[in-house]
């Protein structure tokens, strides 16, 4: 409880008063109802009387408690609470008046709920109305038993609400200690406690202030060097320069970005069941951008909201519309897409509501706004501004390529090499002729070592039918069954023993479009191949033939791979597939472990297990035989092959087919070559969502109960009635919208977005409901200073950087944090700001920190997001098979706010520090205090890493002592030097752990682990050990990860 | 009204009639302190009495097909492979069927079972063995028919993404009475996790302490659980007496209690990292109670996890949450049809399901624990036959599905509800998603209607605006 606002009506109790006890318990408590009953709207701060405002405190009492028996649909005792007119006339329908409206002791109604006596009291064999709830309701009749018509509710009852109000300027305070002050803020502060009888707080040391201001700022702990150069600068301006430094740092822009991506709701996945990924990543960097540009509030706003719209959009304004395509896509099965578009919009009017007007408008999708003055229809009328965008469910266009330019300049030389390239290329065609018709002949004399044979029995054993061709060759047809097992039985002519078995995957016209495969995606995946030596006499047994090593011209590529190898591992569930190779002949070559004499009769048996389901099943085959035993060399181009069968030499209609093979593949173009493909699988350019407006605009309908299938009356776009209205030539359009969001007579957006700024370098907004500056929301504890910034904003041009540098260059924020057992009694929330604010520092930052601390931090700026170590088994997403693939390169260490986002798998660590999944905006996240936080700062691999690396980091230092190193280690985590106590626990820890790893030397190396990566080779590993086990502890103090 | 602190956690006039319950004191201790000096947690206790006090969900995610399992309906059989009357499906939408469906009888037998002659297919036969000890609800239903949106339903009470989901009410209603388990336990079996992805468990607008805590079934139970490789206990501990050292000595300069409970909770963290460990050895099971269930050690199963869920209400966690997935029989394939994939979950789940309840019972633990068993929908009593599909399959279905529950005071024995011929619509006594979260709360000692937390200006309740108990239901 904040002693300014307890009421009169509370603290000049005397101690005897039956209230006393209950007062002194709401003050310790801090308890909320009488808070807010107390609370007084901002331009009665001063005033006296304590209001209890019906509608929020004490209508919900009566509704909990009463309505049941008197109410709408019972009036016991002829009582009826829920209406004023009936409730002020009395029980008896009106004949006995149970509120004496100023005369709270002689009201009746008063006497039953707090009478002693369980017969009497009111309600009846029920728990009784708690304390505070029985004082609130005296209060109430005491103050006049105010009760506003409910049916005016839409008519302006809450447009005297403080906050729809336009900001007002007010003369600077003048408080008496002005030698405090150090800027406008500090007058409307210390004018508060002053009237509190309260002193400010002294100035924090200077280490704690540079800490502070640089996690603010950037969101990283100062360098040792920064704290050097900043304790040496003892100038006037030293602070004042440092602040401009971390302004102008490209990590400003990151820190603020943070901040915003989760009102953005930004995320790299789409949400819902499948959870795909989608490429949004150009949003999250033009956010970055423009905060580092300090781009003005308006601007920002305006191309976020209808950027798109501009005349003339560039690329950057379009890519700013993704805010509000970061919405969730549901791509399940059975999803309308209606119902889905219609929830994204949904989503867009609320994120809107929130964002710029803190407001909560959801509520007003079902039903016109229980507290606040938004009714069904203003809704729909917000909604239309977004309900004409061209994004439908469930796919995720419109997308717009979006390079950077750095991207595009790239592009450009690459288009422009390919080109040169091919040129370079053909001109050697011209002149290869005969070196193609060498390299024809040499094929056609490989090809003559195999020999085709043909199977005397084909069976299938699930369904297909094989029937053998005229050629020789062995199709698929009939039954399409989902996996099987092809068998085939041969009768090998005497002759030099057999090598190798080849089996060529062919195409047939009467496959799926004319691949190989049975499968509609022309894939194939052959499990396991068996072969067996057949007895030359019946009874005997047979005999399995081994195999040595099985190759193919082609396999396909990515995770899992799919290896001509696998078909003879002896694991079913692994094969050869071709996928993106389909549509071509391929074919695969085995070798036997040990030649196969042939003799005559000599039977084998061939088994081919194709295991995989979904009828990836072999087509078309045709087999071969060879006594040369292989070269090492890979098999041939299965295409190749069939066309040198047809027609070995040159002169055919096949000559192109031949001639690309052949530029493809002879080692004499090799360079050029090579460096062609490597050109062709550069990276594509990025995609990003972009809004894009219908050319004709949809109607919006009210939507009953927010059903999209009960559209009501139709509705124009527009914002809600309470708020003052857009002018008259406004279109009504996104961008009539933003510049609304912006205009001068908007009460809402520059208050709401210079408290979140207020928020995040104090801690707290000055009101402390950062999304709820409705009925419901916390009243401003400054009001005034709440709106000389909102009006100071607007005349700064919005600009971010200098409302933010007004409100760190205060001797308010510059006040130490530590927490007298005085203010911890008065003032536990700090919203008199009494003192500097103390707080565990977010997510991403808990992993910056470290990172920083620790040397490893990537410093770049932007690009698509990145895959950190994190546990396996954490993705695991219902019908996607899509994988972390953790990165190994410099990008296992960047900022936390590139972390690759998964919405229905966020990156663990960052859900244990409250980060949110960004299914929806989150306003303010909600922090907690568990020991899953302790676990995972403790034990998370990518932590201890970073403990490796700073401990390798003092190793490395030019520092003689352990004193000296553990020092620095100390100041890279906390920015402050240790006491001798500290340095006394942590020598002590470290002298410890040196005897335990100098004695397990095996631990030590399990423990540092990839000192390459983190840049610790050649130090002792025992010594490493040691210092990692302390700088794990510096890693988890609490100052480490607190911002103070 | 929400405190607006915004480093401490939101915090309300919660249950205002309660005394201190024993959920504060267990709250306090447990992963339930939130962030900012000297709050408490918002466990009360509960409201009034309380049959039950914990819950043991089993959620079949993707739904198993009622009409295969438990609501037999011989006129299917009259009509297999028949187009359904069209009066059925009349502004029907569908998730996957298109055009007029044809009926599909079910391939199974169903049989009365026990004294309570409750009908039950051949799939179950562990389940019909223990039939007098259910409460069969045939007449649930829901108001969505995609997995995500209705598993979220189900779970939240709202379909809406950002609602909390019922154990973290309960979580937030009763807390733990477990030192050091979290109250809200997650367990998953079956390859996937459920549709609705993390918002099953999550704890919307209430503190973060409150959701679901996910142990896992591969490496570490709870992640991060493990000291890093090449540091062992001693270390371990001398590191973290070094931290409380340091952390105190940082405290008596600061003030700042927030360091108090991260050093309160440093502690709790080597307490887990003891008891967890401890709560997944099965080791000090008879092999009588492992092959009742049908547990295999080390091995991942629906079965280890049911047994799982026994020995965390054991140890006072407040809801266990299970999810198996692969019910979601549409019939594309054999992965996916009635006649293979259907009776394959059956296996997987049958003789554990029913275990759980017995070895509750004979531990005099089922009395005040609920078990819930059930999808998040039903499916259609017509075939799908999705692009001409040869397999059998229903598609989903929102009308009508079947769940069955034990223990907490349920009515035992009892089959409550009925649909009509095809099974299509409910004829009697339709329970709604709210009206099984009031019931369920009822027995917890929790009115669903008093049970609100306040955000964004609106009191919000598990049960959304709906809801209420069926007090046929309980014994």
């Amino acid at each position: 409880m904040i002693p300014s606002l307890t009421p009169p009506a509370v603290r000049p109790l005397p101690a005897g008063s039956p209230w006393a006890p209950i007062a002194t318990l709401l003050l310790c408590l801090g308890t909320q109802p009488l808070f807010a009953a107390t609370g007084a709207p901002a331009t009665a701060l001063q005033a006296d009387t304590p209001q209890v405002d019906f509608k929020r405190q004490i209508e919900p009492i009566l509704e909990q408690h009463c309505w049941k028996c008197h109410g709408e649909k019972k009036q016991k005792a002829g009582l009826r609470l829920d209406t004023k007119k009936a409730a002020l006339l009395g029980a008896d329908f009106g004949a006995e008046p149970v509120i004496l409206p100023g005369d709270s002791s002689g009201s009746r109604l008063l006497q039953v709920i707090a009478a002693e006596d369980e017969d009497e009291r009111m309600p009846p064999r029920a728990a009784a109305l708690d304390s505070d709830q029985i004082e609130l309701i005296r209060q109430w009749i005491q103050a006049g038993a105010s009760w506003p018509d409910p049916t005016s509710k839409e008519q302006g009852l809450f447009t005297d609400h403080w906050a729809y109000r336009a900001p007002q300027p007010s003369p600077l305070p003048t408080p008496g200690q002005m030698d405090w002050v150090r800027n406008e803020i500090d007058r409307f502060v210390l004018q508060r406690l002053e009237a509190e009888g309260l002193e400010p707080s002294p100035e924090a040391e200077r280490e704690t202030l540079l800490r502070r201001l640089c996690l603010d700022l950037t969101g990283l702990p100062p360098t040792p060097q920064q704290i050097e150069r900043f304790l040496a600068d003892d100038s006037e301006q030293a602070y004042e320069d440092l602040v401009d430094r971390l302004l102008a740092s490209p990590h400003y822009g990151e820190r603020q970005a943070r901040a915003w991506l989760d009102l953005a709701r930004y995320a790299d996945t789409n949400g819902y069941e499948k959870d795909e990924r989608r490429s949004i990543w150009r949003y999250r960097d033009w956010v970055i951008d423009a905060y580092n540009a300090d781009m003005g509030f308006e601007q920002f706003t305006l191309e976020q909201i209808a950027g798109d719209l501009l005349p003339n959009a560039t690329l950057e304004q379009q890519i700013a519309t993704g805010f509000h395509r970061n919405t969730m896509i549901n791509a399940e099965g059975g999803v309308d897409p209606e119902e889905s578009r219609v929830a994204a919009v949904m989503d867009r009017a609320n994120t809107t509501g929130s964002v710029w007007l803190g407001s909560t408008l959801a509520c007003a999708q079902c039903h016109t706004h229980k507290y606040d003055p938004f009714s069904h229809r203003d809704y729909y009328r917000l909604f239309a501004y977004f309900n004409s965008s061209e994004d439908v469910g469930p796919g995720d266009g419109p997308r717009l390529l979006a390079p950077t330019s750095q991207m595009q300049k790239r592009e450009e030389l690459a288009v422009a090499e390919l080109a040169q390239l091919d040129l370079e290329l053909s001109a050697w065609e011209a002149s290869m002729e005969t070196k193609l018709v060498q390299a024809l002949a040499e094929a056609s004399e490989r090809e003559a070592d195999w020999k085709q044979i043909v199977p005397s029995t084909y069976t299938s054993n699930e369904g297909s039918t094989l029937a053998l061709l005229n050629e020789g060759t062995i199709l698929s047809l009939g039954g399409n069954p989902s996996m099987g097992t092809y068998e085939f039985s041969f009768e090998l002519p005497a002759g030099p023993a057999l090598q190798r078995l080849r089996l060529e995957a062919l195409t047939h016209p009467t496959l799926p479009e004319g691949g190989s495969a049975r499968s509609t995606h022309q894939n194939f995946v052959l499990s396991e191949v068996h072969l067996d030596l057949l007895p030359l006499q019946a009874g005997a047994e047979e005999v399995p033939i081994s195999l040595a090593r099985a190759s193919a011209d082609y396999s396909q590529p990515g995770t899992p791979t799919w290896p001509a190898q696998a078909t003879i591992d002896g694991r079913p569930g692994t094969g050869w597939a071709i996928g993106s190779g389909v549509g071509q002949p391929h074919q695969l070559v085995i070798e036997l472990e040990a030649p196969l004499e042939l003799v005559e009769g000599r039977r084998v048996r061939l088994r081919l297990d194709q295991n995989y389901g979904g009828a990836h099943m072999l087509g078309h085959l045709r087999f071969s035989v060879s006594s040369e035993s292989g070269d090492g060399s890979p098999p041939f181009d299965g295409r190749i092959v069939q066309l040198l069968r047809e027609a070995p030499l040159l002169g055919g209609e096949h000559d192109g087919v031949l001639r690309e093979w052949f530029l493809r593949n002879t080692p004499l173009l090799k360079e050029p070559r090579d460096r062609k493909r490597e050109l062709e699988a550069r990276d594509p350019l990025p995609t990003t969502l972009v809004m894009r407006e219908l050319e004709t605009p949809r109607t919006t309908h009210i939507l009953e109960r927010g059903s999209f299938l009960s559209p009501g009356k139709a509705v124009t776009p527009g914002v809600p009635g309470v708020l003052p209205q857009p002018d008259a030539d406004s279109p009504p359009n996104r961008l009539g919208l933003a510049r609304w969001l912006t205009s001068p007579h908007n009460p809402l957006t520059a208050r709401v977005t210079v408290n979140r700024l207020w928020d995040q370098v104090f801690g707290r907004g000055l009101v402390g409901t950062t999304e709820d500056f409705g009925t419901q929301g916390e009243l401003p504890s400054h009001p005034a200073l709440l709106d000389w910034l909102a009006l100071q904003f607007q005349t700064d041009d919005w600009s971010t950087k200098r409302i933010l540098r007004r409100m760190v260059l205060s001797a308010t924020y510059r006040q130490a944090s530590k927490l007298s057992e005085e203010l911890r009694k008065r003032d536990p929330q700090n919203r008199l700001l009494a003192r500097g604010a103390r707080y565990r520092v977010e997510a991403e930052m808990v992993r910056d920190i470290a990172l920083s601390a620790s040397g490893l931090l990537n410093p770049n700026i932007g690009g698509p997001s990145v895959f950190p170590p994190q546990p396996e088994g954490v993705w695991q997403i219902t019908y996607n098979a899509d994988s972390w693939m953790t990165a190994t390169d410099e990008n296992r260490f960047r900022r936390g706010l590139y972390t690759f986002w998964r919405r229905t798998a966020p990156y663990p660590t960052f859900m244990a520090f409250d980060a949110t999944s960004r299914e929806l905006a989150c306003l303010r996240r909600s922090p907690s205090n568990t020991p899953l936080q302790a676990l995972a700062l403790l034990n998370d691999p990518a932590f201890i890493e970073a403990a490796v690396a700073l401990a390798g980091r003092s190793l490395r230092a030019p520092a003689a002592r352990d004193e000296e190193r553990m020092t620095l280690a100390f100041r890279r985590c906390t920015g402050r030097s240790p006491n001798a106590e500290e340095q006394r626990v942590l020598l002590q820890l470290l002298v410890a752990e040196r005897e335990h790893y100098a004695m397990d030397p095996d631990a030590a190396r399990q423990l540092i682990h990839s000192p390459a990566a983190l840049g610790t080779e050649g130090l002792d590993p025992s010594e490493l050990a040691a210092w990692t086990v302390v700088c794990n502890v510096l890693l988890n103090l609490d100052e480490t990860i607190t911002r103070s | 009204m929400q405190d607006p602190n915004k480093r401490g956690s939101s915090r309300r006039h919660f249950l205002k009639h309660a005394g201190s319950g024993l959920g504060v004191a267990a709250m306090g201790q447990l992963l339930g302190v939130p962030a900012s000096a000297g709050q408490q947690a918002a466990a009360r206790g509960p409201h009034f009495a309380a049959k039950a006090k914990r819950v043991i969900y089993l959620h079949m995610a993707g739904s198993p097909s009622q009409l295969d399992l438990f609501d037999e309906k011989p006129a299917l059989a009259k009509l297999d492979g028949k187009e359904i009357p069209t009066r059925f499906i009349e502004n029907e939408r569908f998730a996957f069927i298109k055009g007029v469906p044809k009926v599909l009888a079910s391939p199974y037998k169903f049989k009365q079972h026990g004294e309570s002659g409750a009908n039950i297919s051949e799939l179950l036969p562990h389940l019909a063995g223990i039939a007098d000890k259910l409460t069969i609800v045939r007449s649930m239903h829901t108001e969505q028919f995609n997995h995500g949106p209705a598993q979220i339903f189900l779970n939240t009470g709202s379909a809406t993404i950002g609602r909390p989901s019922f154990g973290s009410w309960l979580s937030y209603a009763l807390g733990s009475e477990s030192r050091d388990l979290p109250a809200f336990v997650v367990l998953n079996s079956g390859s996937y996790l459920p549709s609705g992805g993390a918002s099953c468990w999550g704890s919307g607008f209430l503190p973060s302490v409150h959701q679901g805590v996910r142990f896992r079934s591969q490496g570490d139970p709870v992640l991060f659980l493990s000291n890093p490789e090449g540091m062992d206990a001693r270390t371990r501990r001398r590191s973290l007496d070094a931290l409380a050292q340091l952390n105190r000595e940082h405290l008596s300069d600061s003030g700042d209690p927030e360091i108090e409970t991260r050093i309160a909770q440093y502690e709790l963290s080597e307490r887990m990292q003891t008891s967890v460990p401890a709560l997944a050895d099965l080791g000090s099971e008879s092999q009588a109670t492992l092959d009742m269930y049908g547990v295999t050690p080390g091995q991942a199963s629906f079965a280890t996890n049911a047994l799982m869920a026994r020995r965390l209400i054991e140890r006072g966690s407040r809801f266990v949450q299970l999810f198996h997935w692969g019910w979601d029989s549409h019939g594309t394939g054999p992965g996916d049809d009635i006649m293979t994939s259907l009776p394959l979950r059956c296996e997987q789940t049958d003789r554990a399901s029913a275990a759980l309840v017995a070895d509750l019972e004979q531990r005099g633990l089922l009395d005040e624990t609920l078990v819930v068993w059930g999808g998040e929908f039903g499916r259609t009593p017509m075939n799908e036959e999705r692009n001409g599909s040869k397999f059998f399959g229903r598609d989903h279905h929102p009308h009508a599905f079947t769940i069955w529950m034990a223990g907490g005071g349920l009515k035992p024995g009892l089959t409550y509800g009925a649909t009509d011929e095809l099974g299509y619509f409910i004829e009697a006594n339709p329970v709604s998603v709210n009206d099984l979260h009031a019931t369920l709360l009822h027995q917890l000692g929790l009115d669903h209607e008093r049970l609100t937390y306040s955000h964004q200006g609106r009191d919000f309740r598990l049960t959304d605006v709906a809801g209420s108990v069926h007090r046929a239901l309980l014994a």
